[in-house]
């Protein structure tokens, strides 16, 4: 990144110099603005916090109950010393938002995670007209491209009524924040009986259904009796379940992960999931392309996951301006 | 049921009685082509039409519309050049292959000319998985991942048939027509060629002390040979010697085979059939098997290979005498006419021997005898029930190899490259150091088992944040991660830069207390396992 630019990166993160403010910093500090609730991107111990209102009741959950955090709507323009900034909807999940700032006649846009497939569950991508675009690049190859997502639950389904014909339980391990949330909206009146979930899941699930996010019938597996042989049931469990004594009580079951990952049998296979469904909450390679064209931007910049490839394909193919945020300002993107 | 419905139900279960039911589904209701052909890529029989990995990537280039070096980033996070393909050419809309492989081998790949228009219109229709089991089969890659044994105990549960029937009726060679399905149903396929041989009976290890075996008077006890398990069928006059992979390896050891010893001792018995071990053989002791590997990798076999290697067969069981099959008689009886046989062939014939019965009053004895198969060129022991029938595969509980301690060495971790197929984006196959006269680092050894998979994980992101340079696959790190190598066996060998090859290496244990410059020196390894002064 230039010295001048209107977003640069500092030790803590995405920093803008003439608002004084950062974009989901990794460290403390005065003024953090955050894209959406995920622990990689939402981090406790700054003064002050400004995030979309849908994601209030989970990043209080998240960052403690004394945090402040002043809740925004879309498109809410707040004034700090000449920049505009505002949040848009990013698709991710519930609450999630891009960055907008403004300064001088300039846009800069940074997307947080996001993704351009339906999601009954949050608010659909905003397309932020913008002349430099920070975008992730979770899934930025060409090997990933996603299929409907409601091709992807009655997979899930067709799995779950395989599993309870042969008297099995199904595990389906995801993500607790927005990919459970995202199935189970999926499921709605197309379960014959409750969804089991893991304890993990049971307070986020309840802050969806807060906000006004309908969902399929829930029940905590902690409620079923101990000792009770369950059979036929489908469980949703955080990915750390798998593998672990937890998974015990489930008896004859077979597990599966929901997850962009899934789309490479390798990467199935060797975490030793029976089934992988391909469910993601991130943009695929045609997703982000599509998006990278849509905003109009000038200059991209590509943070998170296949960052190089996305950089080169926008300078080589698109003949854009762009590049890589810095190789080591963020790992693999968990999903 | 086709094909991909089998190998996507494969594919999707890690548990072997899954496997079995996915494979005794499709026996029962699949069409008998279509049997035909998944026993014949189960077992690694390909169809011979194939294309090159080279033009199949041009095709896919073109198809899929993105540069050469994305397409590379692809692959490289894939890791399987036929799952890349797969995911990037998929149409639109694609739905999963819905015909037999059958009909697409025999009409579309086998009579075709060039193969684009088939791979073109494949890729108009069928889904990722489908299309990813197809450049499999076109490359000759395609790997089932199910066990021989397996596979027959599946079609004996589909077609109520004792194992042991279907086991021996696709043992000779299988032909993908439905009428090999028929005939081994049937039965008609046991009799039908002269040199068939039978399943193998295989061995387990045996881990723990041996006293929990009983009284040593119940076992037989043998050394276990370094050397080509086989078999040798003498029936119609003619001699066939198979390997224990099934392949019939006749023409690699004339001594054991030729058209004049069968003539001959077919005289006195029709049929006979040994179970036992070529070895390479010379002053009353084994060769060791890297000379044996000549016999086989050799295109012709001229009077210099011969005399380099001469060979015996050393048998340990009689399963055919005379039209007899002795498989249900108890090994003490089976060995008891085993004897009265090579009695009567050895002397004229000092090739063929039998493997010695080893004596020993009790355990401890036998434990200390074993601590010196090294020196004797053996791996161990086999010790084998005395009462018990000869079974087929891998039967718990009768046949027991006690093998001696593996060598070891202390070596650095300096290449790592991705594995295949399940590991395929995991760095799990590793080349290692030890230290020349100089100081400098020696690549000795290749290793890919050994490490457990959270060990595998924790190295992978290690080599990921140390790597040096990029050899196309290939990544040198920085030498400091070092491992304690097991090995069966260390022989001169012109064609690694150490000067020697490692038999069997394997990883034994990671040593994170130990640092890179006290890994083990080449000189020293000479000197201990080559018996040779350091150089």
């Amino acid at each position: 990144m230039r010295p001048d630019d209107l977003v640069q990166l500092r030790p803590d993160g995405l920093y803008c110099p003439p608002a004084d403010l950062y974009i989901d910093p990794s460290g403390p500090v005065a003024r953090a603005w955050l894209t959406h609730a995920h622990a990689d991107h939402a981090r406790a111990g700054s003064t002050r916090y400004f995030a979309q209102r849908d994601a209030l009741a989970i990043l209080q959950h998240r960052l403690g109950a004394d945090a402040a955090i002043t809740p925004l709507a879309y498109g809410e323009v707040t004034e700090v010393d000449g920049v505009r900034v505002s949040l848009h909807p990013a698709g991710h999940i519930l609450g999630s938002a891009q960055v907008r700032v403004e300064y001088r006649g300039e846009v800069w846009v940074v997307t947080g995670d996001y993704k351009r497939d339906d999601d009954p569950t949050c608010a659909a991508f905003e397309v932020v007209p913008c002349d430099v675009l920070i975008t992730e690049a979770t899934f930025a190859l060409p090997v990933y491209r996603w299929r409907p997502p409601q091709e992807v639950v009655d997979e899930v389904l067709a799995w779950w009524q395989h599993c309870a014909a042969l008297g099995r339980n199904a595990v389906l391990c995801c993500y607790a924040l927005g990919k459970a949330q995202r199935v189970l909206a999926g499921l709605l009146g197309r379960a014959d009986r409750p969804v089991l979930l893991h304890g993990a899941m049971e307070p986020l699930v309840a802050a969806y259904r807060a906000a006004g996010v309908a969902l399929a019938e829930t029940a905590p597996v902690k409620e079923r009796a101990r000792g009770e042989k369950l059979a036929g049931e489908l469980i949703l469990a955080p990915p750390s379940a798998a593998g672990s004594t937890w998974m015990r009580r489930f008896g004859d079951c077979e597990v599966g992960f929901a997850s962009g990952w899934m789309q490479v049998r390798g990467d199935r296979r060797r975490k030793a999931y029976d089934r992988g469904f391909v469910l993601s909450d991130h943009a695929d390679w045609p997703g982000l392309l599509r998006t990278v064209a849509e905003t109009g931007a000038r200059r991209v910049i590509a943070t998170h996951g296949f960052s190089d490839p996305l950089a080169r394909y926008a300078r080589e193919a698109l003949g854009l301006d762009a590049e890589v945020l810095s190789a080591g300002y963020a790992g693999e993107e968990a999903e | 049921m086709n094909f991909f419905d089998l190998y996507r139900r494969l594919d999707q279960t890690q548990s072997t009685n899954d496997k079995l039911a996915a494979l005794v589904d499709f026996f029962a209701r699949a069409d008998a082509r279509e049997v035909a052909w998944a026993v014949a890529l189960v077992l690694g029989q390909l169809p011979p039409r194939r294309i090159s990995t080279k033009d199949l990537k041009a095709l896919a280039l073109r198809r899929a519309a993105v540069p050469g070096w994305l397409f590379e980033e692809s692959h490289a996070s894939v890791g399987d050049l036929a799952e890349t393909i797969a995911l990037l050419v998929e149409a639109p809309a694609p739905v999963p292959f819905d015909g037999l492989i059958a009909d697409f081998i025999e009409r579309e790949l086998l009579p075709a000319t060039d193969l684009t228009a088939a791979l073109e219109s494949a890729w108009d229709r069928w889904d990722a998985f489908s299309l990813f089991v197809l450049h499999k089969l076109l490359t000759g890659a395609l790997r089932v991942g199910v066990a021989k044994g397996l596979l027959v105990r599946a079609m004996a549960t589909a077609w109520s048939l004792p194992e042991v029937q279907v086991a021996q009726g696709i043992m000779a060679g299988w032909s993908p027509v439905a009428a090999s399905v028929e005939a081994l149903r049937t039965g008609a396929a046991v009799a039908s060629a002269w040199s068939t041989p039978m399943p193998f009976q295989l061995a387990s290890a045996l881990e723990g002390a041996p006293d929990a075996l009983g009284p040593l008077d119940d076992w037989q006890v043998e050394w276990k040979w370094d050397g080509i398990r086989a078999q040798w069928v003498l029936r119609e006059g003619q001699i066939a010697l198979w390997s224990r992979g099934e392949e019939l390896i006749t023409e690699r050891f004339p001594e054991l085979t030729h058209a004049a010893l069968a003539a001959e001792l077919s005289r006195a018995h029709a049929t006979v059939v040994l179970d036992g071990e070529v070895l390479g053989w010379r002053d009353d002791r084994p060769l060791p098997f890297q000379d044996l590997q000549t016999r086989i990798g050799r295109k012709t076999l001229n009077a210099k290979v011969l005399a380099a290697c001469p060979v015996r067969f050393l048998a340990y069981d009689l399963l055919e005498l005379d039209g007899a099959d002795l498989r249900a008689l108890p090994l003490s009886e089976r060995r008891a006419q085993l004897e009265a046989w090579v009695g009567a062939v050895h002397p004229g014939h000092p090739a063929l021997d039998r493997s010695p019965v080893v004596a020993a009053e009790g355990w401890a004895e036998l434990a200390a005898l074993r601590e010196s198969s090294r020196e004797r060129g053996v791996e161990g022991l086999m010790v084998k029930r005395k009462t018990a029938p000869y079974l087929h595969g891998r039967r718990r509980g009768d046949w027991w190899k006690w093998k001696v301690d593996p060598l070891t060495l202390d070596a650095v971790l300096v290449y790592a490259q991705a594995g295949r197929g399940k590991r395929s984006n995991l760095f799990t196959d590793y080349t290692f150091a030890v230290l020349d006269a100089d100081g400098a680092l020696v690549p000795v050894a290749k290793a890919y088992s050994g490490l457990d998979q959270k060990e595998i994980e924790t190295l992978d992101r290690w080599i990921r944040a140390h790597t040096r340079e990029r050899f196309g696959p290939v990544r040198s790190v920085e030498p400091f991660q070092v491992f304690e190598l097991a090995f069966e066996g260390i022989g001169p060998s012109p064609r690694h830069r150490a000067g020697v090859a490692l038999r069997f290496p394997r990883i034994l244990r990671w040593r994170h207390d130990k640092p890179a410059a006290e890994v083990d020196r080449l000189a020293d390894l000479r000197a201990r396992f080559l018996g040779g002064a350091p150089a």
